[in-house]
């Protein structure tokens, strides 16, 4: 009996393998121009990952009605990496076996130097909605990759100037959620508040995301004194902190970055978001095609688009108008098509510059009024200057 | 000395949602030796249920209180139907398996429903209202306390107490008590085993589902991935405590709940768990059993 | 039972299911929007899917009852196991006309398997990566199936062994075939370091004390930058080279996967010969009753610092193997769901058991790969074949066999 029922579980399970090997083998047949979208469309950064896979399938579908690129459709090949770098390795040989002609992905950092590797070598180019390690751009060791969000350094001076110069404070908080994105742009944040001399950094700290309650942290701020806080991370613990803090009667300054830089938060935290700063991408929304991206979301999925929605549109338009102006889908043609050719986008127009950041796409201040992020007028930021003193 | 007072308040609220999820594991470790790590998603239901149920309430123009206790009512039911049917399928067919069987059916369980849960509502964070009432006289006193802190503390504190006076003096607890100690001698005597097993689920579960409406409404949001770190941490409760130990796993967790809060006051909050753990490995090579719990004596 | 009881049982199945489901199932709400979205077409799917679920359910439950009855009980007796027929894995693991031939045809099939046109970069690399477990779990085979000590930290050793090579890599220019024994050695020295104060305790209280390990060694290299560079992690790790030999990305794959076959050649035989070596039974021994091996006079504490620290030394050579293949480590890769990966393929190929933890690392690794087709709800089949399998199949897909010795008197000796 065993035997029988454990010969018949393996042969069964290789049958299914085999089916499914079978059946996906061939869907991946037809000629058409592959955009591959990979990132975290599962596990508990799924929420930063479905938003650009949703757009690429919106602005696939916009280029297959106007006949596709090239006179072939548009084909999407979405594999999810869960962030992770060693799934990540997995998600990029699959999508170059796949005959990926462009990737669009990954999320994370983390994610993407692990793919950009595997991509490199392929000859594939790469183009992130959300990977903000300056690194990936500033190194050199990616020549194929580009990005359609500014890098944290740009940022971090963003915030860590507004609260020195236009808040005028002296002490100041640096905290962030231990991960890839916030450490970093913290890191940055204390090293440009140290080297100006303008302030103190009173307090560094990386919180534990998930945790139970933050309690202890927001105690430990007000028992520095510190006069603001700069917090590298992403909205959810964002909105713990802010709630805590106002729910105990501290009227700190709250400055953070484009993890913050969302309705959800301002949803989640309600009352206490009031007078938050947070920095994003420069407003686009007015922008004729943003409202068309977005209305369109709303009307496929009948709900709000979540991060990095835009610019995940803007990336998967750049990378099929670039195969659309290069007539080709080569490496070199593609590449040089980016660099020169602009593209209108809901970002506004753009191109890339020789590290692969996109050119016009900046960050500014915002600030939470009336249940609204409103942008501020006295820090808009030109993301071309902190670049060229590097 | 109002700073202490702080941290000592805020690591009070945090073990105390620690001890509610860490009854739960110590309670099905005590009956059948398993570590449930599907516990922590039961809680991460009850949190749901009560999002969604009050959401709807007050959609139908319900507020107060009425929407907290039929929230928290539909927390506790479905969570205890949810820890119910888990182990009746889980866990169940693997009585008489190997030991490691049911802990990684526990583990595949845990995948499951994080994935249920997400694939059903969505992988975004959501707001939770807050439901729990404000005494703005609390406040007032100054002496570090909030007001959620304060209903967490109690509603803990009486629930513990309930659970206490369940296990001593009803009929099933006094069967829950004899099938830990002894399954087949239980069996022997006349407890239906299985219906105690599923009893301890639910009971576990309820506080687990209380736990969850708790902590969502103290820090406003939650998703479907907040039972697997509160779990773990809960787990380290129990067995800080000594797993099996009802008062055990509330002194772990509250142990817990004070040395993550003073770690990040007074050291940094960068290696708060670090501190828990080190805590943890430190006390188990002293007390191998856990603080209370008891050193059995090995049969050969 | 009836056919009318059969279908009022699992009517109330249905039924009930479709009340549990009825919250997360139907109602969405965003709170955000606040919008309330009512999905009662899923209700309809809850219940029907529950009441044809639960009549396999009950047949399969059924067939599995009646099978360990067959047996006498539940297969647990070494008696009852020989009295039958050898099963299949037995056979072609013990008698020679089979043996040879079946090894003969997987060694062919091994190595033709990146040549063949069908077989893609991807699938050489998903293969890669079921080999880099297969050692994974032989190594933590020696600490759960054989010594029997819950180790739910094991992912600790393999961050070791991996950040060992990126950061001698980044500092040094430690190449990958000098950083593969130290890698090793330096595993197991973290193994030995762990394995002294744990030895006191017992069952889940050893489990937590290692996940606590592993855990401390994950937040101190997220939180100490100036060690390991944080959770930004080190990237730029290179692919070990072979003679200076330039190559493409698939040929570098296809290296890797004969790297990998030969490591875990290596890693087999070693368990294999370590599992019926003296040490090999004193972990046995240790296994089944702890105090009774005390008594037979077996150095408990010894063969407990040995287990741990060889299943250390294979996770620290995994490790260094993990860094070389995906050039990037940050500590996100070492999280506990990683230890509780490794442990399932252990207790689902059947604890103990070579060929089982073999098969159980293809099944585990690859299943959510394949199951990419249905992208969205691979972890929740996965999630859910881990349950099926652990009910259906309690001891694992091979049950971990003890090598019996027998006495048989010669003939002569009879009077």
């Amino acid at each position: 009996m065993i035997v029988k029922s454990s010969a018949r579980v393996f042969v069964s399970w290789v049958i299914g393998v085999g089916l499914i090997f079978v059946i996906t083998g061939f869907a991946a047949a037809a000629d058409t121009i592959k955009l591959g979208v990979a990132g975290a469309h599962s596990g508990d950064l799924a929420s930063y990952g479905l938003p650009t896979k949703r757009a690429a399938e919106l602005v696939v579908k916009e280029f297959n009605a106007k006949g596709g690129v090239l006179g072939k459709k548009v084909e999407i090949l979405a594999e999810d990496d869960v962030c992770k770098p060693e799934v990540a390795t997995n998600t990029a040989t699959r999508l170059v076996s796949g005959g990926a002609h462009v990737v669009l992905g990954h999320i994370c950092s983390g994610a993407t130097k692990t793919a950009l590797g595997i991509y490199k070598d392929a000859g594939i180019i790469a183009m992130s909605s959300s990977a903000t390690n300056p690194e990936l751009t500033q190194s050199g060791k990616y020549p194929n990759f580009f990005r359609t969000i500014a890098s944290d350094d740009a940022q971090a001076r963003l915030d860590a100037g507004f609260a020195m110069d236009v808040l005028k404070v002296k002490k100041i908080a640096v905290l962030h959620d231990k991960g890839d994105y916030g450490k970093g742009l913290a890191e940055y944040a204390r090293s440009f508040i140290e080297a100006s001399n303008k302030a103190k950094v009173v307090l560094f700290e990386g919180i534990t995301p998930g945790a139970v309650d933050y309690s202890a942290v927001v105690n430990k701020i007000k028992q520095s004194g510190a006069e603001a806080v700069i917090y590298g991370g992403y909205h959810p613990e964002a909105s713990s902190i802010v709630i805590q803090m106002r729910k105990k009667r501290m009227n700190t300054y709250f400055i953070s970055d484009d993890g913050v830089k969302d309705d959800t938060f301002i949803k989640v935290a309600g009352k206490a978001a009031e007078g938050v700063y947070a920095s994003g991408p420069k407003d686009t929304t007015k922008n004729p095609l943003a409202i068309a991206a977005i209305a369109a979301h709303k009307k496929a999925y009948n709900a709000d688009p979540g991060a990095f929605f835009l610019n995940g549109y803007a990336a998967a338009q750049a990378l099929l108008t670039a195969i659309q102006k290069a007539k080709s889908t080569k490496y070199a043609d593609v590449a040089k098509a980016l660099r020169t050719e602009p593209v209108d986008t809901p970002l506004g127009r753009i191109k890339f510059d020789k590290n692969g950041d996109a050119i016009g796409v900046g960050f500014s201040m915002y600030q939470v009024k009336n249940g609204v992020y409103v942008e501020t007028s006295t820090a808009a930021s030109d993301p071309a200057a902190p670049k060229k003193k590097r | 000395m109002d700073y202490f007072l702080e941290l000592f308040f805020g690591g009070l609220t945090r073990g105390s949602i620690y001890a509610l999820i860490a009854l739960g594991y110590t309670m099905v470790y005590g009956i059948i030796e398993l570590i449930n790590f599907a516990h922590g998603e039961i809680y991460m239901i009850g949190a749901f249920t009560a999002l969604i149920v009050s959401s709807v309430l007050a959609f139908a123009g319900l507020s107060g209180l009425s929407v907290l206790f039929l929230a928290a009512a539909a927390a506790i039911v479905y969570s205890a139907a949810h820890g119910f049917t888990v182990e009746k399928i889980g866990y169940k067919p693997l009585r008489q398996a190997p030991r490691l069987s049911p802990l990684i059916s526990a583990i595949g369980m845990s995948i499951f429903l994080q994935n249920y849960v997400m694939l059903a509502q969505t992988s975004d964070f959501l707001p939770f209202p807050s439901l729990l009432p404000d005494l703005p006289f609390l406040s007032d006193l100054e002496i570090g306390i909030g007001s959620t802190e304060a209903i967490i503390l109690m509603t803990t504190a009486v629930s513990m107490v309930l659970l206490t006076l369940l296990i001593k003096f009803t009929k099933m607890g006094k069967a829950m008590r004899a099938t830990a100690q002894d399954r087949n001698m239980a069996m022997l005597v006349g407890v239906d085993v299985n219906r105690t097993i599923s009893y301890t689920f639910i009971i576990g579960s309820t506080l687990a589902a209380i736990g969850g409406v708790l902590i969502a409404s103290h820090i406003g949001r939650i998703n479907f991935y907040i039972g697997f770190i509160a779990g773990i941490k809960a787990f380290t409760a129990a067995v800080l405590g000594g797993i099996g130990s009802i008062p055990g796993a509330v002194l772990g967790a509250l142990v817990l709940g004070w040395t993550e809060s003073f770690a990040t006051g007074y050291v940094s909050s960068d290696y708060e768990d670090v501190f828990a753990f080190l805590l943890l490995v430190i006390i188990l090579i002293v007390r191998p059993s856990g603080l209370l719990g008891r050193s059995t004596a090995q049969k050969v | 039972m009836t056919a009318i009881a059969q279908i009022r049982q699992s009517l109330i199945v249905a039924l009930w299911f479709m009340f549990l489901t009825f919250p997360i199932l139907v109602i969405r709400v965003n709170t955000i929007e606040n919008i309330i979205e009512w999905r009662w077409v899923n209700m309809l799917y809850a219940g029907a899917g529950s009441f044809l679920g639960s009549f396999a359910w009950r047949y399969l439950l059924e067939r599995k009852s009646r099978a360990a009855g067959k047996d006498g009980g539940p297969v647990r007796t070494a008696e009852a196991t020989a009295a039958e027929a050898k099963p299949w894995w037995r056979r072609l693991r013990e008698e020679r006309q089979y043996r040879y031939p079946a090894l003969s045809v997987l060694a062919v099939v091994a190595t033709i398997f990146p040549f063949l046109p069908f077989t893609s970069t991807y699938q050489i690399n998903i293969v890669t990566n079921a080999l880099l477990y297969v050692m994974l779990g032989l190594g933590l085979n020696i600490v759960v199936g054989l010594a029997g000590l819950l180790h739910l930290g094991y992912v600790a050793f393999y961050a070791v062994g991996a950040y060992s090579y990126a950061l001698l890599h980044y500092h040094f220019g430690i190449g990958f075939w000098t950083a593969l024994p130290l890698g090793a050695l330096l595993a197991t020295l973290f193994g030995i370091l762990l394995g002294f104060p744990v030895l006191r305790l017992r069952g889940d209280y050893l489990a937590i004390v290692t996940l606590g390990f592993a855990e401390i060694t994950r937040l101190v290299l997220e939180n100490w930058n100036e060690f390991s560079f944080g959770p930004s992690g080190i990237a730029g790790i290179p692919r070990p080279g072979l003679f200076g030999l330039e190559m493409d990305l698939h040929g570098a794959t296809i290296y890797f996967y004969f790297l990998m076959i030969a490591l875990c050649l290596l890693t087999i035989f070693v368990v294999n010969r370590l599992q019926n070596s003296r040490i090999g039974r004193a972990w046995v021994a240790l296994r089944e009753d702890e105090t009774a091996c005390e008594a037979m006079g077996v150095n408990a504490t010894a063969a407990k610092l040995t287990a741990f620290a060889l299943g250390s030394t294979w996770a620290g050579l995994a490790g260094v193997v993990f860094a070389a293949k995906t050039t990037f480590v940050n500590p996100a890769s070492f999280t506990f769901l990683e230890s509780a990966m490794i442990l399932s393929i252990v207790v689902l190929g059947g604890m103990g058991s070579i060929l089982g933890v073999i098969l159980g690392a293809f099944i585990l690794i690859l299943t959510p790969e394949y199951l990419r087709a249905f992208s969205e709800y691979r972890m929740l089949l996965f999630g859910l074949i881990m349950v099926m399998m652990m009910i259906f199949r309690p001891q694992g897909i091979v049950k971990g066999e003890r090598r019996i010795y027998e006495f048989h008197r010669k003939p002569e000796d009879r009077e």
